[in-house]
């Protein structure tokens, strides 16, 4: 398979757009990590500002609707001092008839310097990336099935944070891989850093094609695929899918790929339990879980600024680097 | 009209078996001879073909010219020129039209601009039901009388297999061919790439082989039931090379066709989200790629086939999966031809004969061979001459293709069609 082109750096190897984790070296991904932990202590001080891209203009272009993620991207780009103008392209532009290309293009006009795109189409980051002027920086915040990236990092962060490093850890993904590009982004991360194991665990209706080229482990059954695991990665089931065939009942998927306290103590007595939001109670994940000691779903939440606003600058400073 | 001799090539007629150094004799519109010249020949037109291969004009089973309909993209004009120079002598435009060939008056239409044109010869293919909807018959009869040889609903769906059964009965009674493009739309669930690990690496909805194998295995079912004549164009996947076999050793009327590019192309040669690799049916994988080859080579696919389809900057910029499927290919069907040759997957009158004599036969038109009396239809290329895939000798209106840049092997030299010359390089 061809390799994704090096869209995402420049020329001095540097974070140019964070369109993918597919394809970038582990030590870029340790330094988006470390560049995260240093703003993590900004965002718990009192003024939680820095000026590093005052003067800058971020635009957040949704194409999809998300609540979390964009009200992260935000604050993310706030407390970098930069002007940010977030979009609900959905409303906007194309339901006009605009084409993507001429909405990307109108900004441009009004010089801006960064992109966060939200589409509903893989390949729609990557697209505008390749089309977008050249001082401008696309992070994709969610493209299709393909790719999030941020999220990825965010988890990934999370992950370093309680367990202190990847070598050795097993990661269950439990859920919806086939409709995931944060599952997508989790487990290229999981690989690049060195876990010893990644597991997939999921209907056949809820997993991809030839899903053991990624470099996972596929289970079909719940309770064998968290032994011995270190973390459990639950994804969000979009209940629209209950219907197109894919599952028959929210009732049934809770039994058979829902974690319960009872499913939970199969893990490592250590693991700790994640999921990407929104949780749906009662269908991904039992509330006493979703709540209880081992969850560090909110802590994912906090995280979210923090890895944004460390590959924002990143991706910011690979300009400034160029010049 | 004139009289034209093509002196000292190598004469390639796969359908009478004919390969030697010789010549060729063209006098109103038919071949006069082969080898000597007629008694008091003289030629208006001399064209020195040593070094070069002589063979029947090529004949494409499926050619959009985009007209009527979305002249921004192509116009009749602009592709049958383009197919001219790429040694075709004879196109059959599907029928997924703007407005739709399913009445004489488009026919018509189709027929009086293309011979305004005077390049290529065009066999308007006629819907097979009202709009290629896929609910209310085509008027086939009255199709047929208005010039069109076949019937086929193009990649539109028929739901409906009642709708395709009934279809097929009255297509048989009228004798017309059965074009059909197997695709199960429900499978298909709006896929745009192979269902395979690059599909799913990059998050693109993906087209599953049993899209195709069971749409394929529903018609040759009413195949036997109707005995309908059928040809079944751009196969993709290895297993419906050998359900094709089966069915021909059953004895059915079907014939087959593969799309240029799927003989080449493959999914991991797919560029990340580049357009120009979007088509329907989708690349599929290597396993699938060789045993098409090898299915061209044993004759069970029958013909090569362009499947053209040009299209505007517009249509090929955007995501991936918005944008829309098929490439431009007049223009590098005979160096892929060439290079297939060269990679030892056909002969070369195996390439000539799946470009002419073979389509042909599928339509039952008199064309695609270089017997005396027969059209002169011919194709002139240089098998050595190298040049590389550039906008500024392309053709055709739509610069959809992936092999920008890229270095061909054979370039024709002379299209003749019906005794006239519509190309010359």
């Amino acid at each position: 398979m061809v390799a994704i082109e090096n869209l995402q750096l420049n020329a001095q190897g540097k974070l140019q757009h964070f369109l993918s984790i597919e394809g970038l070296q582990q030590e870029l991904l340790t330094e988006i990590l470390d560049t995260a932990e240093s703003f993590a202590g900004i965002t718990a001080q009192h003024v939680k500002k820095v000026p590093l891209l005052r003067g800058k203009t971020i635009v957040n272009l949704f194409f999809e609707n998300s609540t979390r993620t964009r009200a992260t991207f935000e604050l993310a780009a706030t407390r970098l001092s930069a002007d940010i103008l977030s979009m609900n392209i959905a409303t906007s532009a194309t339901s006009k008839g605009e084409s993507l290309l001429d909405t990307i293009r109108n900004l441009e006009a009004m010089q801006v310097d960064m992109f966060v795109v939200r589409h509903a189409l893989s390949g729609a980051a990557h697209f505008i990336a390749q089309h977008t002027a050249p001082h401008i920086s696309v992070i994709n915040a969610g493209d299709g099935q393909h790719e999030h990236p941020t999220q990825a990092m965010l988890d990934m962060f999370t992950i370093r944070r309680v367990k202190q490093q990847f070598i050795g850890l097993r990661v269950a993904i439990v859920g919806d891989i086939l409709h995931s590009r944060v599952a997508r982004s989790q487990i290229h991360a999981l690989n690049i850093l060195g876990a010893e194991e990644v597991r997939v665990i999921a209907p056949k209706t809820l997993l991809p094609v030839d899903v053991e080229s990624f470099g996972v482990s596929v289970y079909h059954d719940l309770a064998a695929g968290l032994k011995n695991v270190d973390v459990i990665i639950m994804l969000r089931l979009q209940k629209e899918r209950m219907s197109s065939a894919l599952l028959p009942s929210e009732s049934e998927y809770f039994k058979c790929f829902g974690l319960s306290a009872d499913k939970l103590n199969i893990a490592n007595k250590d693991a700790i339990v994640m999921h990407p939001g929104p949780i749906n109670r009662g269908v991904e994940i039992e509330s006493a879980v979703a709540d209880g000691p081992q969850s560090v779903i909110l802590q994912q939440v906090s995280n979210g600024i923090a890895v944004r606003m460390a590959v924002m600058s990143m991706a910011m400073q690979s300009h400034a680097g160029a010049q | 009209m004139m009289r034209i001799e093509i002196l000292n090539g190598r004469i390639i007629d796969p359908a009478s078996q004919f390969d030697q150094q010789s010549s060729l004799y063209i006098a109103e519109g038919k071949i006069v001879s082969r080898g000597d010249a007629p008694d008091g020949f003289s030629a208006d037109i001399q064209i020195d073909a040593l070094g070069q291969i002589v063979c029947p004009g090529f004949v494409d089973l499926s050619t959009r010219l985009r007209e009527p309909g979305a002249t921004h993209k192509a116009s009749i004009q602009s592709e049958t020129r383009a197919a001219a120079s790429a040694g075709y002598t004879s196109l059959c435009v599907p029928p997924d039209t703007k407005p739709v060939i399913d009445t004489a008056a488009v026919v018509e239409l189709i027929n009086d601009k293309a011979e305004q044109c005077a390049y290529a010869n065009i066999y308007p293919i006629a819907a097979l039901t009202q709009g290629l909807v896929g609910k209310e018959l085509s008027s086939m009869y009255s199709l047929k009388q208005a010039g069109c040889i076949a019937v086929s609903h193009a990649r539109h769906a028929i739901f409906d297999l009642l709708v395709l059964r009934r279809a097929m009965e009255y297509a048989a009674t009228h004798d017309l061919l059965l074009i059909y493009c197997p695709q199960d739309h429900a499978l298909s669930n709006q896929g745009c790439a192979h269902e395979g690990a690059m599909a799913s690496q990059y998050g693109l909805p993906g087209i599953p082989a049993a899209a195709e194998t069971i749409a394929l295995l529903q018609c040759l079912e009413l195949v036997e039931q109707t005995r309908c004549r059928v040809h079944f164009q751009g196969l993709s996947c290895a297993r419906s090379v050998g359900l094709i076999a089966q069915a021909k050793t059953a004895g059915l009327p079907i014939t087959a066709d593969v799309v240029m590019h799927q003989l080449h192309l493959t999914d991991e040669d797919m560029l990340p989200y580049a357009s120009e690799y979007h088509v329907q049916p989708p690349l599929r994988s290597v396993a699938d790629r060789d045993a098409l080859v090898q299915g061209v080579q044993a004759g069970t696919i029958d013909c090569i086939c362009s499947d053209h389809q040009p299209h505007d900057i517009d249509a090929k910029l955007g995501a991936f999966p918005e944008t829309e499927p098929g490439m431009a290919t007049l223009e590098t069907v005979l160096p892929l031809m060439l290079r297939l040759v060269a990679q030892g997957g056909l002969d070369l009158t195996q390439g000539i004969m799946r470009l002419s004599a073979a389509p042909a036969k599928a339509l039952a038109i008199h064309a695609g061979q270089l017997a005396v009396g027969n059209n002169a239809d011919v194709c002139v290329f240089d098998p050595k001459q190298s040049w590389q895939v550039s906008r500024s000798t392309w053709q055709s209106q739509g610069c959809n293709t992936p092999f920008w840049q890229d270095d061909m092997l054979g370039k024709v030299t002379h299209t003749i069609q019906a005794g006239k010359l519509i190309f010359k390089a």
